[in-house]
């Protein structure tokens, strides 16, 4: 037998095989090119360094440990003008995860029933569906931002009608008010004992779950039907009720006082308007996108399934829910991911109507109080870098769990 | 992706740097131009007019040292900027000057490498209330929402006032003085607070200004002038003594009507002469032409003329005189000799 190619004589390695030779040649591109990203980056962080240096500045945190100086009108944590610019961080911090997560949720139920309602048979609600999606996904988020936050400060009243011992508006069943500045709602208070009934709660949420796979179970063992619908409604309520009343109402409500000051309604729990407008702008813009993601993963899943689980007798609601979503969720959760980063990222557009994101207090005003652009900036960066790359991160993990397991 | 982005900021920050050490002045003569940091507009202090011309106290600033660096007023490009954009915009060379109703303070001093040049305004920061809310006090304010430019001396001040008084706010924070105005008449608060030469340029905008008042109090010292970088002395001289230059015109009596007159041969006045360059070389000294100190003032006129004719009583802001008279009238303008 005879070969055509002989194989190579191993006589060492030649400096002309980097480039000629298959094996070696990606290396020596991948090299060079990290090398020039080494080059360039020293370069530019030796020329920052130079010429901070001339300038006579330096890069410096210290200015965290300061006190920050202002003041900030929405805070989940414990906050004055005392307080230090890395508080009024975390502050920023909390209020951008506070919006992103609720933005998230809200546009992940708005996007799966536009986008479930755009296939629907019903001309209209199709239409209607296309028409919310092309709206929203077609306007700047920003300029979303400002029409939600315009109407909500010029259609609701001022707080001043719900205020004083005969006020020209009742509040709604004596607790919800709605005025231009935000919604006061019932605050709970803990007092001794809560910890308990919040425990029970917990517990009978958990029990609701072991109950229904309990009744699946006993449904596939011994094809016996348990009721599922008010037994999970009297495990959720009845023993928390039960441990309330056992233990003295230990949780009452705060209610927003209408007599406190001349200005606003003091006490209860504030929602913003600068909260409510980000946080709807946000999730029906994204709910736009997340719709068109979920028709993509529909239509994907072959209309066989379809027609294979009517001839089996389901009806449509359970088509979708037991046979198109779980094979529709594969194709749609990557990009859904995108979305969710997207949310994240957006909430930095919050100064637009003065809400106090991390963006507005460390890159704003701690920024402009300061001057430190430079210091700020970088951890605004690795800031949204973490938090980007840890949704990323979890929602894979979960991608991992719902897709298609080849065996 | 993230090196990108990092390369990028880093060379945002390298080029920011890189120019704020050249010397200005010979910059803005082979540019042929100005640089001027000005707001985005508040009216009386810079505002572009109907014809999209920028007028007002601080534009008359700019056009003074436009004339005395480079004979023409108009050689002017006005940057609008933010209370947060200023500082980066001059540190990182994009003007070569702000007058933009900024408040001299110490860390704007030392710590942002900036050099004041002096003060055109001499302020405090006050709150406009709505008539109809029957506040004639700030002290009265506990727990109202304040509408409050981000990025200001004023929200610092706003906050120790409040915990000076021990009463309570809500601060709606705002980015420009027109979104301010738009948030305090939609009642998205119940008070704006800003310099009070500010609040009443704001108030004159309004459809009825009658119906607001500004509050009495005076919360804080907001001395406001021109300012340029740190370190190119030449340069700051040269707006410095420009700023000086039409204070003293006042002081002097030399107007934008009699300056070509007074210039024209020295007089029996000393220091109207040193001033308008027909005695000594003040203007070699700065490295500008002899009648530098003639063009500025003929650009707009003396401060009195500007004052008068952008912010004074006989306009609608109406803002008087008081601390912003001269020395001699019982204010506190006083310019360094011309010697």
């Amino acid at each position: 037998m005879t070969t055509i190619t002989d194989p190579q004589k191993q006589d060492g390695f030649r400096l002309s095989m980097l480039i000629n030779d298959t094996r070696y040649r990606s290396l020596t591109f991948q090299g060079i090119a990290l090398l020039a990203l080494i080059v360039a980056i020293a370069y530019l962080g030796n020329n920052l360094m130079t010429n901070l240096r001339t300038a006579g500045l330096n890069i410096s945190f210290e200015f965290l440990g300061t006190p920050a100086g202002y003041d900030i009108n929405q805070t989940l944590i414990d906050y004055n003008s005392q307080s230090t610019n890395l508080r009024a961080a975390w502050v920023g911090v909390i209020n951008t995860l506070l919006v992103a997560f609720l933005a998230c949720a809200t546009a992940t139920i708005f996007g799966v029933i536009a986008g479930v309602l755009r296939l629907s048979p019903n001309w209209v609600v199709r239409k209607l569906m296309a028409l919310y999606v092309e709206i929203f996904r077609n306007v700047p988020v920003l300029i979303w931002i400002i029409i939600i936050y315009t109407i909500v400060t010029v259609v609701l009243p001022g707080p001043r009608g719900y205020l004083g011992e005969d006020p020209e508006r009742e509040m709604l069943l004596g607790m919800f008010a709605f005025t231009n500045r935000g919604v006061y709602v019932p605050a709970p208070i803990s007092e001794a004992g809560s910890a308990v009934v919040v425990a029970v709660f917990i517990a009978s949420v958990i029990g609701i779950f072991a109950y229904r796979r309990y009744a699946t179970k006993l449904l596939y063992d011994t094809g016996k039907l348990l009721p599922v619908g008010w037994p999970s409604l009297a495990i959720l309520i009845v023993p928390t009720v039960l441990v309330y009343y056992i233990m003295g109402q230990p949780i009452s409500l705060d209610m927003p006082d209408p007599l406190a000051n001349r200005f606003n309604l003091k006490g209860g729990l504030q929602i913003g308007a600068p909260l409510i407008a980000l946080w709807f702008a946000l999730s029906i813009y994204t709910g736009a996108f997340i719709a068109e993601n979920v028709r993509a993963g529909i239509l994907a899943v072959s209309k066989g399934q379809t027609e294979a689980a009517a001839a089996l007798g389901l009806r449509p609601r359970r088509i979708m829910g037991l046979v198109i979503l779980p094979q529709a969720l594969r194709v749609i959760i990557p990009p859904l991911i995108s979305n969710y980063l997207n949310i994240t990222k957006n909430s930095s557009l919050a100064i637009a109507v003065g809400y106090a994101d991390i963006t507005a207090t460390l890159g704003g005003i701690t920024l402009n109080q300061t001057g430190r652009a430079i210091e700020c900036v970088l951890l605004l960066m690795l800031f949204y870098l973490v938090i980007s790359l840890l949704i990323s991160a979890g929602m894979n993990v979960y991608n991992n769990a719902m897709k298609l397991k080849e065996r | 992706m993230k090196k990108t982005i990092f390369l990028g900021a880093l060379t945002v920050a390298g080029l920011t740097a890189g120019a704020a050490a050249a010397a200005t002045l010979d910059d803005v003569k082979a540019r042929g131009k100005l640089n001027c940091g000005v707001t985005t507009g508040l009216v009386g202090f810079a505002a572009p007019d109907s014809n999209g011309e920028w007028k007002g106290f601080d534009v008359a600033v700019c056009r003074a040292v436009a004339a005395a660096v480079l004979g023409d007023p108009t050689a002017v490009e006005f940057v609008p900027t933010t209370g947060k954009t200023r500082f980066t915009a001059l540190a990182s060379g994009e003007v070569d000057m702000l007058a933009r109703n900024t408040t001299w303070t110490f860390t704007r001093d030392v710590d942002l490498k900036f050099e004041f040049t002096g003060i055109n305004y001499y302020d405090g920061q006050g709150f406009m209330v709505p008539k109809d809310l029957g506040v004639s006090s700030a002290k009265e304010l506990d727990g109202a929402t304040v509408c409050i430019q981000t990025g200001t001396t004023t929200e610092l001040n706003l906050a120790d006032f409040f915990r000076k008084n021990n009463i309570s706010y809500e601060p709606v924070p705002i980015e420009t003085n027109a979104e301010g105005q738009q948030q305090y008449l939609a009642g998205a608060c119940d008070t704006y607070t800003t310099d009070s030469s500010g609040l009443a340029a704001t108030r004159a905008a309004f459809e009825n200004p009658g119906d607001h008042v500004i509050l009495p109090e005076i919360v804080s010292k907001e001395p406001l002038g021109p300012l340029v970088r740190h370190g190119d002395n030449e340069w700051g001289d040269v707006v410095r003594w420009t700023l000086n230059s039409l204070v003293a015109a006042e002081e002097l009596g030399v107007t934008s009507a009699n300056v070509e007159e007074l210039a024209s041969a020295a007089g029996d006045k000393p220091e109207v002469n040193r001033l308008l360059g027909t005695e000594g070389n003040l203007g070699e000294q700065l490295g500008l032409p002899a009648d530098w100190a003639v063009k500025a003032i003929a650009a707009n006129g003396n401060y009195g003329e500007i004052f008068e004719k952008n912010i004074g009583e006989s306009t609608p802001i109406g803002l008087a005189r008081g601390l912003n008279a001269q020395w001699t009238d019982g204010g506190l303008l006083y310019s360094p000799p011309f010697r």
